[in-house]
């Protein structure tokens, strides 16, 4: 288990004064398939984007809420990655997509029927969103609206 | 901050419907955020499947994350990650 105490001074100093926003009442959806009928989505929030987007700004203040929208037939190891946090150490996630951003084991999972189905996009966000108000009130919700849509039953969510 | 995103896109994802499963390497902000489902696992801030270039240990690890779908609850619901918990799984 990682703790805190592995972050630079500065950034245990700030989070310490953070105050993180609590889910209360925490909402619970029961899966509405098995696993292995269910059509499952990826969401990171490594900041991966495909070669064609724009890179995320790293410079918004407050960390920027957008996503990017990346098929799931995607070559992982082309992604860019724009997530510029000093927390941790980014050389294996460099080294490895899948290690954040496990697209190639989901779809070995759906291979082998461990999983229903991939869903067809995965989505990418940035992780330092330190002012999560845009997130909460748009992108999140706009995020969710793509999944309705895709038909998507469980989601795996990944931080970095 | 990850460690809260996720959290707050779980929390919208749940709202409207849609089950969701996690994993965290930051447990304390997991607890914090009250992530609704959450696998946490022992290995550093950004290596959250563990090792680069070991796709069994990355499945190991989705597979127990997967298996928390079917904890009755109630949220928020957070479990370690164990060996023990892939191998009832073929």
């Amino acid at each position: 288990m990682a703790s805190l105490s592995e972050l630079s001074l500065r950034n245990r100093l700030f989070m310490a004064r953070y105050r993180y926003r609590a889910l209360d009442p925490v909402p619970f959806a029961r899966p509405r398939k098995p696993l292995q009928e269910a059509r499952v989505a990826l969401v990171t929030t490594g900041g991966v984007y495909l070669p064609s987007q724009d890179p995320f700004d790293c410079a918004m203040k407050g960390g920027d809420p957008s996503f990017r929208e990346i098929p799931s037939e995607a070559d992982v190891e082309t992604l860019g990655i724009a997530h510029k946090s000093d927390a941790f150490d980014q050389t294996g996630f460099q080294s490895d997509r899948n290690l954040g951003f496990p697209l190639d084991r989901l779809r070995e999972m759906a291979a082998r029927g461990e999983i229903g189905a991939l869903s067809p996009r995965a989505l990418s966000f940035m992780g330092s969103i330190t002012a999560p108000g845009r997130l909460v009130k748009e992108t999140a919700p706009a995020a969710t609206a793509l999944f309705e849509a895709d038909g998507v039953d469980v989601a795996l969510l990944v931080p970095l | 901050m990850c460690h809260q995103t996720v959290g707050l896109i779980a929390g919208e994802l749940e709202r409207r419907g849609i089950a969701t499963t996690s994993v965290t390497a930051l447990e304390e902000i997991t607890k914090k955020v009250r992530t609704p489902r959450a696998l946490a696992v022992p290995y550093a801030l950004g290596y959250p499947l563990g090792k680069p270039g070991d796709p069994e240990l990355q499945t190991r690890i989705l597979r127990a994350a997967f298996a928390l779908l079917e904890a009755p609850g109630p949220p928020p619901v957070l479990a370690d990650f164990t060996e023990a918990w892939s191998r009832n799984v073929p």
